[in-house]
This record gives C-alpha cells, structure tokens and sequence, in this order.
C-alpha cells in the first residue's frame, strides 16, 4: 500500500525542508503572507507526507510528539501572550514589540509569539487529525484483519 | 475601559489548556478546572455588582477603537447570563466529580466543560456579530464532544441529529452575518444598530432578520425548530444533560434578545406578532409533548421547549419591561431545570433507569431527595414562594397591561399543564408503593443530591430576594432595549459613525 | 460578475439541500460541505461591490487606493472555513462511528432515540 520508492524518497528529503519553510513561514508572517496559521499547516503537511509514505506509525515515531498536548500548549501559549497586556491595564491582547529590529528575524512582539502558539496548535490538531482518520483501526475498535493481509507498511529506516 | 471583560474567557480558556496537558495527573486536572470555575463565578459575580452600579462595562480587543476592533460589552443582560452559567457549571462539575466514569476523564470531559464555558462566556460579552457566531461555534463544537462522549449507539445517532441540525442553524447564522455586513458594511453590534435607520431598503433588513429568527431559534428549540432537542437530550450522561439544559438553548434565547433587542428594533416590532405566535406554539406543544413521555429525561427535555416559549413571549412582547420579564424568567428556569435534571438524574443512578413506570417509593427511602423535587416542580410551575413565580408573574403582568391577552391566557394555562406533567413524575417516581424490594438499591450519597439540592435553594432565595432580583432585571431589560445608550457606550458619546469618519480622515 | 457569483452560489445551495434530503448519511454531509461553501462564497460577494461604501483603507489624501478588496471578508471567510473544516472533520469520524455502531447508512434506520 505504501510502496512507492519515488514518494518515499522524496517524503524522507521533504520533511526537514518543509518543516524549516515552516518556521520561515512563521516568522515573516506579521507584515507579509504567512503566518502561525500557514507555518503550522506547512509544518503538519511534512509529517502528514511520511504518514503517506510510510504509514501512521512511523509517521508516529520519525517525530514523537504527542500533538494532543502539543495544541493545548499551543492555544495555552496563545493565550498567555495576551495576558502581559491584561496585567499592564490594557485591553487583553494588546501588542507590546521591542523596538531595535533583529535582523533576518524582524520585529519581535508579543503578536509573535502569539503566532508561535498559533502554529503548535495548527501543528498540533491538524497532524492529530490526519493520523487518527489514518490510524482508524486503533481510534474504533474493529474485527481482525484476515491473516495474509499486507501489515502495514514497515518502513526501513 | 474595563479590561478585567477578558477574565472570564481566559480563564477557562488557560484552565481547559492546562487539564489537557496535565490529563494524566486527575488530581491537578481537577484542581485546574475547579480553580477556572470558581474564578468565573466569583468574577461574574462581582460583574454584575459592577454592572449593576456603574452601568455597562466595554473592552476593546487589542486596544482597536470600536467600529473596527471587536468589543466586548457587558450590560445587565449580559452579567446575569454569565453569573447563572458559572453557576450552573460549579454544580455540574461539582455532580461531575462524584458521578461520572472515571473512564470519561481520560477523553478530556472536563476540558469540553471547561470550552463549554468558554463559549458561553464569550457569548454573552461580546458586541460584534461575527464574533458570536465564533463563540457559538466554540461552544458548539465542545458540546458536539460532549453528547457523543461515551459512544453508545443512542448517543451517536442522537449526537448525528443534534450535530446536523445545529450545524444548519449556525450555517444559516453565518448567512445572517454576510448579509447583513453586505447591507450595513459593519460588524460591531453598536455601529449595526446605528446604520440601521439610514439603510436604504428596510426589506432586506426584514431578511436578515427573520435568518437571524431562524438561526437562533433552531439553537433555542422553538417551534417548529425544536426537534433535536427531545431526540438527543437524554442520551449523554445526567451531568451533560443538565448543562445542556441550561446553558446551550438560552445562549440561542440570549442572542435572540440581544439582536433583536438592542440592534433590530425595529425589525422586532415587524415580527413581535409572528415571536408570541411562536411563544405559544412552542409553549403548548412543549408541555403536550411532555405529557406523552414516560421517561424522566424525556419528560424533562420537553419542558425546556416549552420554558423557551416563555422566554420568546417575553421578547414578542417587544419592550423594555417584556424584555426584562423574559429576562427574569429565563435565569429561573436555567438554574431549576439543571436542578431538576440533577435529582432525577439522582433516581436514576438509583434504579438504573429513567423510566417511570419500574420505579417508586422513593419519597419514603429518600425524604430529601423528594422535598427537593418537589421544591422545584413547585419554582418550575410558578408557586409563589419560589423564583418561579416572579418570573411568570412579571410575563403576565406585562402581558395583560400591553393587552397581549391570548398568549397570557395561554402562558397561564401552559404553566398548569407544567405542574401536572411534572406532579406525574412526582407520583410515579416518589409517591407510588415500589413494586420490588428496595432495600438492594444503591442509597443517594451528598455528591448525588447536593448539586440540584443547592440549585434549589439558589431558586428559593432568588424568590425571596424576588424585589432586588427584578430591580435588576428591569434594569437589565432596559439597559438591552436602549440602543442608543448602547452605541453611546460602545463608541463614544457621538457614536460610531462619527469614529468611523473621522478614522478615516 | 456578481451575477455569475449569485448563480453559483445559488447551485451549490440548491445541491446541499438536495443531498441533505437524502437519507445516506455520507450524502447528508456532503450537503453540509456544499452548504458550507455556498455561505463562503455568498460572504464573498457582500464584500466586494454590492456593498455600500468602500474598505475603510485610504491613502494620504483620505481616499481608498484603486484595485483594493475588502480585507474583511477574507478574514470572515478564513474563518468560517477553518470552522466547517474542523466541524467537517468531526462529523465525519461520527458518521463513521454512527455507522459501526448501527451498521447501516440510512437515516431511518438511525431512530433508536426516536421512540417513545
């Protein structure tokens, strides 16, 4: 089922690059197309492409996590970042930035790192999605498969 | 600018966040839902002492000036709302606590909760359509997790029902929103209400609202919108059921009230007519389903359409002081119906079902449990010592002076109906000789009963506290129905639009 | 343009009513899905010339730049499809589940709790 040499290979080169672009994606993000949003969903496409490849499992395992907590950390996070505003006596997410502009990053603020829970959340749910539809015989309990089934793709690492 | 408007949404939002991430502790997932929870009602609490002497307090999200930025408003309307759901949460975690099956711990009930509240919360203190129908959402999505949690084949069709319709409902909300901001260009409740004399053709407006009707009124369960609610209501377990009962058809109620009160007027005087139309439908049929049912929780679900048709009467009535009885009427039977879906949901852990006809004898085995009981069928009816009493008598006193007689005529006969079909589960379940030995059954422990039984004792000061609670909802009714106190606290003095123009000058 | 939109919009609503009339489940939620981008859509066209006014974006002079859309409804839209893709996503694993657990697709087969 999952035995294409050609996306295997590819999915293997893929994830590092797609999960730094992410990051990339994450920080140019305030004034410019991107975003926690985008970054999370480029992010979450990476490990998405080795469940592809080569199954839920070692889709699992290449990147331990558990992304349940994950998006709760992340929306956690989120929201946390709006609480300097709260405590200051302004509105609740309110923005707060640090003037001198790092270069390469730009502008670092609390909006950012607002973003940066956005993005372990998107990160987390939609990764948590796709691998319980995935993972379905685990998520609802189903008969046995027949014996002489494929086993689910085994990767070699 | 009240900025403390943000407490309650994060709390819940950093209590459910951290009982997910420390789901395998029970303990600390416990203590960080039960801390949320407390802090929500001490601040709504507090809130409405605030609102009650200050007036309405605004927030803008983000420092954004009003028309563009999404505010938040809390008015006495508002504050009320938040004070019952925080209420009702502490007792329905609190019945959580002893009742529930640990298994459903694992699967993040308490978090759901938790989201529950916080869609709620947002809710009822947001001033810009989008924005609730994103919190509509939120609170929609946690309870979608929470009728199905558990995975009994009733709960997933019922889940199936429930889950469809609403999504309909919140479908046609959306349409709402996207007309409406096609027709006035704005989404800030305030700067709506303002545009809305200066829009150029009133019959879309009519449009819009009668999709907002729809909308919210599949959300409330009133006629003939109703039919989720007795198809999936008594599958989950007591604790969800009982929340649901108070919370999710009022948020539907409330957003009723506050478009139609505050940004439609004038659309409300158009439809006042077709709403006590519906009032009484919904009145009517509510409690004659009721009467067919034999099943406690069905029983019960069928009273909460027929409550809501209260609720719509006194929005049909279409002013300030109708406003403000519906208003009353509603925070009643939230806090008596959790109350009466706590105890019998305390019958039925005791003999395994919900049925009524199998059990009996219970006023004799558990003589607190019924005195309870019939303490709240006694507030639900309207028997004057009680919250529920003031609640109806405030409709029909309003009802009669507009000259409204028919729908008062019905509410007051409805309310008979109630009594009876409520005095039927009293005899069945309490009253009646048990048919089998009952000494094998499980006793009622303090978890089991202490959450209705508080619930009813809230209701039964509420009813003798009766002359500062209506002071207060008539000052919430007209708080809702002043709109352009609304816009002048919102926007400023000279309102929106002057903002609007001069931001973009 | 708009009229292309309003005949577009108005099939993808008349096709989710018709699959939500049927009685297969997965039909049911295709129509959710349909309804759903009928609604974006429709957004869509409110922000973009039916609507009275301008986006409230303007240069020095206080006037809106030419060849500027609405932002807002961009963002309603975003919004609206993250909700229905999570909502989708759900209904979706209930549906599956609805369907090991009663066996069937067919709506009316699904009315245990219907009954008296």
């Amino acid at each position: 089922m999952y035995d294409s040499v050609i996306l295997r290979t590819v999915a293997r080169l893929m994830l590092p690059i797609l999960l730094l672009l992410s990051v990339f994606m994450l920080l140019r993000g305030h004034n410019l197309p991107g975003g926690g949003f985008i970054g999370g969903l480029v992010a979450s496409c990476g490990v998405i492409l080795q469940m592809v490849a080569f199954g839920p499992s070692f889709a699992r395992r290449v990147m331990p996590v558990n992304y349940l907590a994950l998006a709760a950390f992340g929306v956690c996070f989120a929201a946390f970042w709006g609480l300097p505003a709260l405590f200051s006596g302004l509105p609740y997410m309110t923005a707060f930035w640090i003037e001198p502009s790092i270069p390469g990053v730009g502008k670092i603020g609390t909006p950012v790192l607002f973003d940066v829970g956005v993005y372990f959340t998107v990160v987390g749910v939609t990764t948590q999605l796709a691998l319980l539809l995935a993972e379905e015989p685990v998520l609802f309990p189903m008969p046995p498969e027949p014996p002489g089934a494929e086993p689910e793709g085994a990767p070699q690492a | 600018m009240a900025n403390h408007l943000f407490i309650p949404l994060v709390s819940p939002l950093l209590g459910a966040t951290l009982a997910v991430i420390f789901g395998r502790q029970r303990l600390v997932a416990r203590a960080m839902v039960l801390a949320s929870v407390l802090c929500n009602l001490g601040y709504s609490l507090w809130l409405l002492w605030l609102v009650g002497t200050q007036g309405r307090q605004v927030s803008q999200g983000g420092g954004w000036i009003a028309p563009f930025g999404i505010s938040m408003v809390a008015d006495g309307l508002g504050a009320i709302m938040l004070c019952v759901a925080s209420v009702l949460m502490l007792a329905t975690v609190a019945y959580s606590f002893f009742t529930l099956d640990p298994a459903y711990e694992r699967y993040f009930y308490y978090p759901l909760l938790l989201l529950l509240l916080l869609g709620v919360s947002g809710a009822f203190l947001t001033g810009d359509i989008f924005n609730l129908y994103v919190w509509f959402e939120v609170l929609l999505m946690a309870s979608f997790g929470l009728i199905t949690l558990g995975g009994t084949r009733g709960q997933l069709e019922g889940g199936l029902k429930y889950m469809v319709l609403n999504l309909v409902g919140s479908t046609a909300f959306l349409i709402a929103c996207g007309l409406l901001y096609g027709v006035v260009g704005t989404l800030n409740m305030a700067h709506i209400a303002e545009r809305m004399a200066s829009v150029r053709e009133p019959g879309i407006l009519t449009a819009v609202a009668c999709m907002f009707l729809f909308a919210y009124g599949s959300k409330a369960a009133i006629v003939p919108l109703y039919f989720w609610l007795p198809t999936s209501y008594h599958t989950p377990p007591v604790a969800v059921t009982a929340i649901f009962s108070g919370l999710l058809t009022k948020v539907g109620a409330y957003s009723l009230y506050r478009v139609f009160g505050t940004v439609m007027q004038n659309e409300l005087q158009h439809l006042a007519p077709l709403l006590l139309l519906i009032a009484g439908l919904t009145m009517v049929i509510g409690v004659l389903g009721a009467m067919a049912q034999m099943n406690v929780r069905r029983i019960l679900s069928f009273h909460i359409v027929s409550q809501i048709g209260y609720t719509i009467m006194g929005l049909g009535l279409a002013s300030a002081a109708g406003l403000a009885a519906g208003l009353l009427f509603t925070a009643h039977v939230m806090i008596v119906k959790a109350a009466l879906f706590f105890i019998g949901g305390a019958a039925e852990q005791i003999y395994g079902t919900a049925e009524i006809k199998p059990m009996g004898g219970l006023a004799r085995r558990e003589p607190a449990l019924a005195i309870f009981w019939f303490l709240g069928i006694l507030s639900l009816a309207g028997i004057p010592p009680l919250s529920g009493f003031f609640g109806k008598l405030a409709l029909l006193q309003v009802g009669v002076g507009q000259g409204a007689y028919l729908i008062s005529a019905v509410a007051a006969g409805t309310s008979i109906l109630t009594f009876f079909s409520m005095l039927k589960i009293w005899n069945e379940v309490f009253w009646k000789k048990a048919y089998a030995d009952m000494s094998k059954l499980p006793r009622v422990g303090p978890g089991l009963l202490l959450p209705g039984a508080a619930l009813v004792v809230v209701s039964l000061v509420a009813g003798l506290a009766a002359s500062t609670l209506v002071d207060y909802s008539t000052l919430a009714g007209t708080q809702l129905f002043d709109q352009a106190g609304y816009i002048g606290a919102v926007c400023g003095a000279d309102g929106c639009e002057a903002v609007y123009e001069s931001a973009l000058r | 343009m708009v009229l292309l939109l309003a005949i577009a919009i108005g099939s993808l609503f008349g096709g989710a009513i018709y699959l939500m009339l049927r009685r297969s489940v997965v039909k049911l939620i295709l129509g959710l899905v349909l309804l759903s981008h009928g609604v974006n859509l429709l957004i869509f066209v409110m922000g973009d010339g039916v609507r009275r006014g301008a986006p409230p974006i303007v240069d020095a002079q206080g006037l809106p730049p030419p060849g500027v859309a609405d932002p807002l409804v961009q963002a309603l839209i975003l919004t609206a499809i993250v909700i229905s893709f999570g909502l989708t996503a759900f209904v979706l694993a209930l549906a599956y589940r609805a369907n090991q657990a009663v066996g069937t697709d067919d709506l009316d087969d699904m009315a245990s709790t219907d009954r008296l």
